[in-house]
């Protein structure tokens, strides 16, 4: 700890910057607040997807099911929500597990990138193909 | 200041902790995270082949309904049901309440039951009603 900290001890941090307690990143809370956030709209919107996937690929519903499970407005519209909401609370945890179990600087930059446009290539292509199914 | 290596004791590694419902709570809380991420993927598969058209969704619905295929949706609704029951306790931490020792472990058991018992719940409505819901 005391090394990682060696700035801290020295006078050539302003009081400012030590008042602002952000750091060399200049962020943090944020981090854990959009957590928070995502976290509570995922309550419902989770508990709706269960239930539909369970409806839908549990059980091997047709085709034509699915698509007229889609070309319902209110379907399509949650099932947007839950990936928007759910891709990004997955983005800043998996950030998280990231930073804190890998410790080589390269290793951790590469994956941190890798899983960040994983996610979002996944949840445009899932986003796209919920648009294509409903309209 | 703090320039020469300090001889404060450090932090133990974790097998010599007595073991307690608390680091498996906060662990598994993690490890259902992750778990979701890959079950996820199916989630995005389905709506990728069912946008794609008949035969790439006949292909994902082949899977699913599969042996493999259904222990990984049994697998992701009950690291669902976990990771939510245990995120509610994390915000309920956040707000200042189960924060004492006894409430801790007290919420920890309800979470494993609560969890335990929706998981099946779900199947059993599902399989029960032959699908039907």
């Amino acid at each position: 700890m005391s090394q990682d900290n060696k700035w801290e001890d020295t006078p050539f941090k302003s009081p400012m910057a030590r008042a602002r307690g952000l750091g060399s990143a200049h962020s943090g809370v944020h981090h854990w607040i959009h957590t928070k956030i995502t976290a509570l709209a995922n309550i419902p919107l989770v508990l709706w997807a269960v239930w539909s996937v369970m409806t839908l690929a549990a059980t091997g519903a047709s085709y034509d099911t699915v698509r007229g499970f889609f070309a319902q407005p209110v379907n399509s519209i949650l099932m947007l929500l839950f990936l928007i909401s759910v891709f990004y609370h997955a983005a800043l945890g998996l950030q998280v597990i990231i930073e804190d179990y890998v410790h080589c600087e390269k290793i951790k930059m590469m994956s941190l990138i890798a899983v960040k446009l994983a996610l979002f290539a996944l949840c445009v292509a899932s986003v796209f193909s919920v648009l294509k199914l409903a309209l | 200041m703090s320039s020469k290596p300090t001889n404060r004791p450090l932090s133990p590694h974790l097998q010599v902790w007595k073991w307690t419902l608390t680091m498996s709570l906060s662990i598994l809380h993690r490890a259902s995270g992750v778990a979701l991420v890959l079950g996820l993927m199916m989630i995005v598969w389905m709506l990728i082949a069912a946008a794609s058209g008949q035969t790439a969704y006949e292909c994902f619905l082949w899977f699913a309904t599969s042996i493999v295929g259904q222990l990984m949706l049994f697998g992701w609704t009950g690291a669902v049901y976990y990771h939510l029951c245990s995120g509610i306790r994390h915000l309920l931490m956040d707000a200042g309440y189960l924060l004492t020792i006894p409430q801790a472990e007290r919420a920890g058991k309800i979470i494993f039951i609560v969890s335990i018992a929706l998981t099946l719940a779900t199947w059993g409505v599902l399989k029960f009603s032959g699908g039907e819901i």
